[in-house]
């Protein structure tokens, strides 16, 4: 456990806490006028508010919490679509457990399985294939869901299955990609963004030149970060030093576990089993171009959406995002959650309005969870902090 | 389920398929080892790996492996991990 204790150092935190306290008064940052720095993934939005990371930086730097939770950008249309398909008779549906509260516009996953539906949390596809495999006369469907990190994963067991010939297992695809997102927030022009931190489990996957755009067209550092606390000070530091001396360039500051190029296996498997869509809807974002991925034709008789005919295979799809919730805005960086009219109030995490609030991944979950709520004084970090 | 979790391979399952079994956080499950294969699956044995949603997804050493599991275990993450794969067995016999 060597690495354990010297990555939670105390005295290494502080010390990278001075630095960038020194770099964020040198290029003029103030709480009034702040250096904005997005977390994109939602990993890392937990462990800042887990570590209490935004109370011990400079008072400079703020960090905007990113789109980078899949359950959170979940639109309700695609929890109504699984709900659809859960209650087709001889269907069992698969799910990872963080899916099952995302409100939908009637019910959640966990009250459709209340209801009756036969729906089963799994901690794999894996666990959906050997379902299939053992039930021959039910279908099997799993609700693919995530970011690059994950969609290898229901790419390979798409794969096994039609190796298998599993006539019975097919995927409800709800894959996205994290480049589109950060694209549309570079482009909105409301949004005022000095830097990123990238997310070192979706680049295990893709590397890191998937985000040259964002320094070579829009003039952004971006630094791909691991998840220890020292890792994402490390990683603000690195994003404060290129803002400091002029520069824009992709760092990888997780290069222990993130190969440049990316991992071949899985971009292959992913390669094979999907393509583009033209456009997905995000909650709180809407439609992006080019944003989502579906099932090949090749695969088509293990993609839920054809064999139910449900989802974008159906039609024109637009459902309003519930009344007084401020997911969006709090997705775009606009307001804070505690400023949501509903924050406590409405949307709890026992009873979520909105989809930030389910996932421990999501900003109004993790403010709530760990002090947003309550008085700064309250959060410490006990890691860090001796 | 975004965060990978560090597992150590302890035994080849099924070559063909590329299975084996991982030990994480105390409990064991079979995973699939093809993203992280570059000689024969035995090989893989004793190895840690990154392991996200019963795929082992990058090799790491045992010291970062340490690591970072005792940063999940604080973010709570690697708890919740060990519950996922208890719902995924549950689901197998039907309970779940
Ligand atoms: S508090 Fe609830 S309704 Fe408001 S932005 Fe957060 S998740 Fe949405």
């Amino acid at each position: 456990m060597k690495y354990a204790t010297e990555f939670r150092d105390p005295k290494a935190a502080k010390a990278v806490l001075a630095r960038i306290a020194a770099l964020a008064d040198q290029i003029g940052a103030t709480r009034a006028a702040p250096v904005h720095i997005m977390e994109i993934c939602g990993g890392h939005t937990h462990a800042i508010f887990r570590y209490g990371l935004d109370k011990l930086v400079h008072e400079g730097v703020e960090f905007i919490h990113g789109p980078g939770c899949p359950v959170c950008v979940l639109p309700m249309a695609r929890v109504d679509e699984c709900v659809e398909i859960a209650n087709r008779p001889g269907v069992i549906f698969t799910t990872f457990g963080d899916a099952m509260r995302v409100p939908g516009t009637k019910m959640s996953l966990m009250q459709a399985k209340a209801a009756g539906a036969d729906i089963r949390m799994v901690y794999s596809p894996l666990d959906a294939l050997e379902l299939a495999r053992r039930s021959p006369g039910r279908e099997v469907v799993f609700f693919g869901l995530g970011f690059e990190t994950t969609t290898p994963s229901t790419a390979l067991s798409i794969q096994q299955a039609a190796r298998e010939g599993l006539g019975n297992f097919s995927v409800f695809c709800n894959h996205i990609t994290v480049p589109e997102p950060i694209r549309a927030l570079l482009d909105d022009p409301h949004m005022v963004l000095d830097g990123f931190i990238g997310p070192g489990h979706v680049s295990m996957v893709i590397g890191i030149h998937p985000y040259d755009f964002i320094a070579r067209d829009y003039g952004k550092p971006i630094v791909v970060a691991g998840f220890e606390p020292l890792d994402l000070l490390q990683s603000v530091l690195m994003v404060l030093t290129q803002i400091r001396d002029g520069r824009a360039e992709v760092e990888n500051q997780y290069a222990r576990v993130v190969p440049e190029h990316g991992n071949p296996v899985s971009l292959a498997a992913m390669t094979d089993v999907y393509e583009k869509r033209p456009s997905f809807e995000w909650r709180g974002l809407g439609e992006i171009d080019q944003s989502g991925l579906r099932i090949r034709a090749k695969y088509r008789a293990f993609d839920a959406e054809e064999k139910f005919g449900v989802g974008y295979a159906a039609g024109p799809r637009v459902v309003a995002e519930p009344e007084g919730c401020a997911c969006g805005q709090v997705m775009t960086g606009r307001i804070k959650p505690t400023a949501c009219p509903q924050f406590g109030r409405g949307c709890t995490p026992e009873m979520p309005l909105g989809a930030l609030m389910v996932s421990s991944e999501g900003a109004c979950a993790a403010y709530w969870q760990y002090g947003g709520a309550r008085a700064p004084e309250a959060v410490e970090c006990p890691e860090i902090v001796e | 389920m975004c965060l990978g979790i560090p597992g150590r391979i302890v035994a080849v399952t099924d070559a063909a398929r590329m299975m084996a079994l991982a030990e994480v956080s105390g409990v064991r499950r079979e995973v699939n080892v093809a993203c992280i294969l570059d000689g024969p699956a035995e090989d893989l044995v004793g190895e840690w790996a990154l392991i996200h949603v019963g795929f082992a997804m990058a090799r790491i050493d045992a010291d970062e492996a340490a690591k970072t599991l005792q940063a999940l275990h604080d973010l709570g993450e690697a708890q919740e991990a060990a519950e996922a794969m208890a719902e995924g067995a549950k689901a197998l016999e039907g309970q779940g």
